[in-house]
């Protein structure tokens, strides 16, 4: 029998606040072990959460760009459960009045080629909650150390419909998700760093079916790409069993990433009773409707409208576009450039190919070269473009002294002055030469007397190179063609 | 006051009086109380720990502070001791609890902060009913407290040390929480004064929790007066509790000397039915004539919810409780189990033995109402409740200013009378418990004897904020009997 996959995701992103959710403690990655820590965090007798204002508001913001249902009140639950990472052994979240409900993601399938649009679609979302963070465990032989520097980071979950129906449809949805949230600057998302994490409920049915098979939850997901390879050998796993006369039992699975296969965790049977009840510690939080207003007008556009307008606006085309839509800052960049310039599309393929090799490389020397203070000034790129566009340069001259001007912070002109690679555009030396390619090669010239269209370029060839590529493209042609079909 | 022998017989007004006009040093005062603990907890066993050196350097900065005439405050140089619930920077905080045995609480409570502040000599550990969970002190890990009046008796719990303390004059001043009557019960037992606040009033940041929705910090003395004063330093807005309430304090010292004209208070009907002991309500009785001849219109009020207010409080308190005490693991700061072998070894016998009896009672009491498929049931139904209770309150209060009603439907009894039978010793609570569920301030005072001599109390209940106005009602008695002044033989 054929069978589709159903899988739905809850995806927890870590919020980039200063401070913890409850307590007035930075939150940071990569500080020594339980350092950002105070009897709050640690859970002392005594002491009590207060909550974090600025994790309300990016939660809102998270909300309006997803398009959910702000809450006018949400509250706060504990869930209560004895695990060594929680210092507490319950941890602040929200039950039964989220901050946000319903909500959609916009995701895009790969298209035919890497150069070619695919199709879009939009995800469900189910819910959105704020919660605080555990700490992390790490085991050894004979002991288990905790560092408390994450617990109480305040934590986003997005938890989505049971709308997703593969592998590939994970992968577009989860990328989306992270342009959406960097992109607003809710969180680096960083997955190596534990920004996000994901879990996936997965079942199978047959196709041309409605009801929902037993779902699965698999954990351990820890990167992308291991969201993708575990729901892929998930649904195999179950497609397999139901081929075999087994059945699906409810569980909790783990994704090994090294063996590549999954184990089961626990069974329902297993599963915790939560004892939710709200926190009395806290109290109930008002959203006030003029509060999410502030927070919508001040909204970043989402990645995929700034894609459709960059490329129905300004005429960019896709493949610049999808390099450019999930990087704000790259955007932002480029709109900046584009603005002082008459050819937008090519400022695009200069940001996304040249400029963005440079800072890579510089990345690698040293940390954190942001766009900025990038070397090259997106008015100093601009200015290049217009020295292309206007025949003062050449592509292939201006390629070549980018890298010097973000070496340098040179300016183009002082550049191309310096070094007096200005276009060749005087007609009469440009003749002698076109005149001299002609005799120089008679082959290509009747080649392209006799219909060849692509023999002429042999010629321009030897132009370009007497004139170490100054020579104006377009005169070199026009003059050629005059000479050579009078 | 010369003879300096005496020093801890006086009350927090006249210790800030003899200071202030130089008859004795902060030094004097609290090493007079430190013999006096010496002398007699042996007997009375109020005090789970103090620290001696740390006291007489805090009496020796408030001489300093005197000499050069910066003090900080009325009560520069009185000590205050705490119910060892409450946080003190370097001092232990044991709950009662073998499993907080070893943990030194390295933080202040936002009201030790206050009392220092103010200049207080922050004194001694006082004994309570593990995790204040109890109403005779019994269920302390570290052995019970004695009824200073008769030690074969219980002082009454959860703030059994803090309010024999007082009664002992081991203390001039201490501080209690009363989270269903831990404050009230044990001062009416104990013959002193004792007063939960509004819940909000005063900051829970540092008070180790029972039952967050209920607990409150508040004051034990002998007179009204200290009471005020004491209240005074510890109220306010704490940006470190959520459910701390951001209105301003009035100063309740000064409010009850202001000249206060009889008013209106309600006498519920369904707290003077069956159960009070004769004694108890001979004194009430009395009680109520003495403000009927001072002008004040006593009238009767209904409050018919008043039976559910223990099976609501007993849901609530212990569903929260089940959930603050689970920090208690043995992975951390509390005492971690010999015996364990695995995790979850960690947790159920640090468990099973750090905590006593009742403690795990409540807890398991307290999940069960949390379960799935019984929440709303037992939890859901019980907030419900509360808010019925809640109303019935606020309607009284709009007839009456106060309520007044005993405290404690029997004086002090005797050891192991009611230790077997938790309903018996649950009841014990009644008249205390539905101010806590309703949030609002409640004061005992104490208003008569037994014919053996034990000390029974009134309560005086107020409205939400209005401690000005309950408090000035309560001095108005307390001035002129003084029965907080009468000291047991030891």
């Amino acid at each position: 029998m054929d069978y589709e996959a159903v899988i739905g995701l809850e995806v927890h992103v870590q919020l980039n606040t200063k401070s913890k959710m409850f307590t007035r403690v930075s939150t940071g990655f990569g500080k020594s072990p339980n350092t950002l820590t105070n009897p709050v965090v640690l859970g002392l007798p005594g002491a009590l959460p207060v909550m974090n204002r600025d994790a309300i508001e990016k939660s809102i913001k998270v909300g309006l760009l997803l398009s959910c249902k702000i809450a006018e009140v949400c509250k706060w639950d504990r869930k209560n459960y004895f695990y060594p990472d929680m210092p507490k052994n319950y941890q602040i979240s929200q039950f039964d009045q989220p901050i946000c409900e319903g909500g959609e993601v916009e995701i895009e399938m790969p298209g035919d080629s890497p150069s070619e649009i695919g199709s879009h679609r939009i995800v469900q979302l189910t819910r959105i909650h704020l919660e605080e963070d555990v700490g992390k465990l790490t085991h050894y032989e004979s002991d288990s150390l905790v560092d408390y520097n994450r617990a109480g980071c305040p934590l986003l979950e997005i938890v989505s419909e049971p709308d997703l129906y593969s592998p590939e449809e994970v992968f577009a949805y989860l990328t989306s998700l992270r342009n959406s949230l960097v992109s607003a600057e809710i969180s680096p998302c960083d997955m190596e760093k534990g920004q996000l994490r994901c879990d996936a409920n997965i079942s199978i049915r047959p196709v041309g079916t409605s009801t929902l098979g037993t779902k699965v939850e698999l954990k351990n997901l820890n990167t992308i790409s291991g969201v993708k390879n575990g729901v892929e050998y998930e649904i195999r796993r179950q497609t397999k069993a139901l081929n075999e006369g087994e059945t699906i039992i409810q569980e909790t699975r783990r994704w090994n990433p090294d063996q590549k296969y999954t184990t089961p965790m626990r069974t329902k049977e297993m599963a915790h009773d939560y004892r939710y009840f709200p926190d009395p510690d806290l109290m109930p939080v008002k959203i006030d409707p003029e509060w999410v207003n502030r927070i919508s007008k001040d909204l970043p556009e989402k990645p995929f409208d700034k894609q459709r307008r960059y490329m129905e606006e300004m005429n960019i085309p896709y493949t610049s576009t999808s390099a450019l839509c999930g990087d704000r800052p790259l955007c932002e960049y480029f709109e900046k450039a584009a603005s002082h310039c008459s050819a937008p599309s090519k400022v695009a393929n200069w940001v996304v190919n040249d400029l963005l090799r440079e800072v890579s490389h510089s990345e690698k020397d040293q940390q954190g070269v942001n766009l900025e203070n990038c070397p090259v000034s997106p008015e100093s790129l601009a200015e290049l473009v217009n020295l292309i566009e206007d025949g003062v340069v050449s592509n292939n001259v201006a390629k070549e002294i980018f890298p010097e001007m973000y070496a340098s912070r040179k300016s183009a002109k002082t550049l191309i002055a310096e070094k007096g690679l200005e276009m060749k555009s005087d007609g009469d030396e440009i003749e002698t030469l076109c005149a001299q390619a002609i005799s120089n090669d008679p082959d290509a010239a009747d080649k392209f007397r006799g219909g060849k269209e692509g023999a002429i370029n042999a010629l321009k060839g030897s132009v370009m190179k007497a004139t170490r590529g100054q020579a104006n493209p377009k005169i070199v042609d026009e003059t050629l063609r005059r000479l050579l079909l009078p | 006051m010369t003879d300096h022998s005496e020093i801890f017989t006086l009350t927090g007004s006249e210790l800030s009086d003899g200071l202030a006009s130089g008859q004795f040093s902060s030094e004097e005062v609290t090493k007079s109380y430190l013999s006096r603990i010496k002398e007699v907890d042996d007997k009375v066993h109020a005090f789970l720990s103090y620290d001696e050196e740390d006291m007489l350097d805090q009496a020796k900065s408030s001489d300093q502070r005197r000499a050069s005439g910066k003090i900080l405050g009325p009560l520069d140089g009185v000590p205050v001791c705490l119910k060892d619930v409450i946080s003190a920077k370097g001092q232990p905080l044991t709950a009662a609890s073998k499993i907080l045995e070893k943990y030194r609480s390295p933080y202040d409570a936002t009201v030790t902060i206050k009392l220092k502040k103010a200049g207080v000599v922050v004194g001694g550990r006082l004994n309570l009913d593990e995790f204040a969970m109890g109403s005779s002190t019994e269920n302390s890990a570290y052995g019970p407290t004695c009824n200073p009046w008769d030690l074969g008796r219980v002082p009454g719990g959860s703030s059994g040390g803090s309010s024999a303390a007082v009664a002992a004059r081991e203390a001039p001043l201490t501080l209690g929480s009363d989270t269903g009557g831990s404050i009230r019960q044990p001062a009416s037992l104990c013959g002193v004064v004792g007063m939960k606040p509004t819940y909000g009033r005063v900051s829970r940041y540092g008070l180790a929790a029972f039952a967050s929705s209920l607990d409150q910090i508040g004051p034990f003395s002998q007179t009204v007066e200290d009471t005020a004063q004491l209240l005074e330093i510890i109220s306010g807005h704490d940006p470190l509790d959520s459910t701390s309430y951001p209105t301003p304090v009035p100063s309740f010292s000064n409010e009850i000397r202001q000249p206060f004209k009889p008013c209106k208070l309600g006498l519920p009907k369904e707290f003077f039915g069956t159960g009070m002991d004769d004694d108890v309500r001979k004194s009430i009785e009395q009680s109520i004539q003495w403000y009927r001849d001072k002008g004040y219109e006593l009238v009767e009020i209904s409050l018919p919810t008043t039976e559910l207010s223990i099976p609501v409080y007993y849901v609530i308190a212990t569903a929260e409780a089940s959930s603050n005490l689970a920090r208690y693991d043995g992975i951390r700061y509390t005492s971690r189990s010999e015996h364990a072998e695995n995790a979850i070894d960690v947790y159920a016998k640090s468990r099973g033995e750090g905590f006593g009896e009742e403690v795990k009672r409540r807890c398991i009491l307290g999940a069960y109402g949390l379960s799935s498929g019984y929440y709303d049931a037992y939890y859901l139904r019980a907030q419900k409740t509360r808010t019925l209770i809640r109303n019935d309150f606020d309607k009284a209060f709009e007839q009456v200013d106060a309520i007044l009603t005993p405290t404690s439907p029997t004086p002090a009894f005797k050891f192991g009378e009611k230790s077997e039978d938790p309903i018996s010793m649950y009841l014990s609570d009644i008249y205390t418990i539905s101010t806590n569920l309703a949030g609002l301030p409640g004061i005992s005072i104490p208003c008569g004897f037994t014919e053996n001599g034990l000390p029974i109390g009134m309560q005086l209940i107020g409205q939400a904020f209005e401690e000005g106005k309950l408090l000035s009602i309560a001095h108005d008695y307390d001035r002129e009997l003084q029965l907080g002044r009468s000291q047991p033989s030891l």
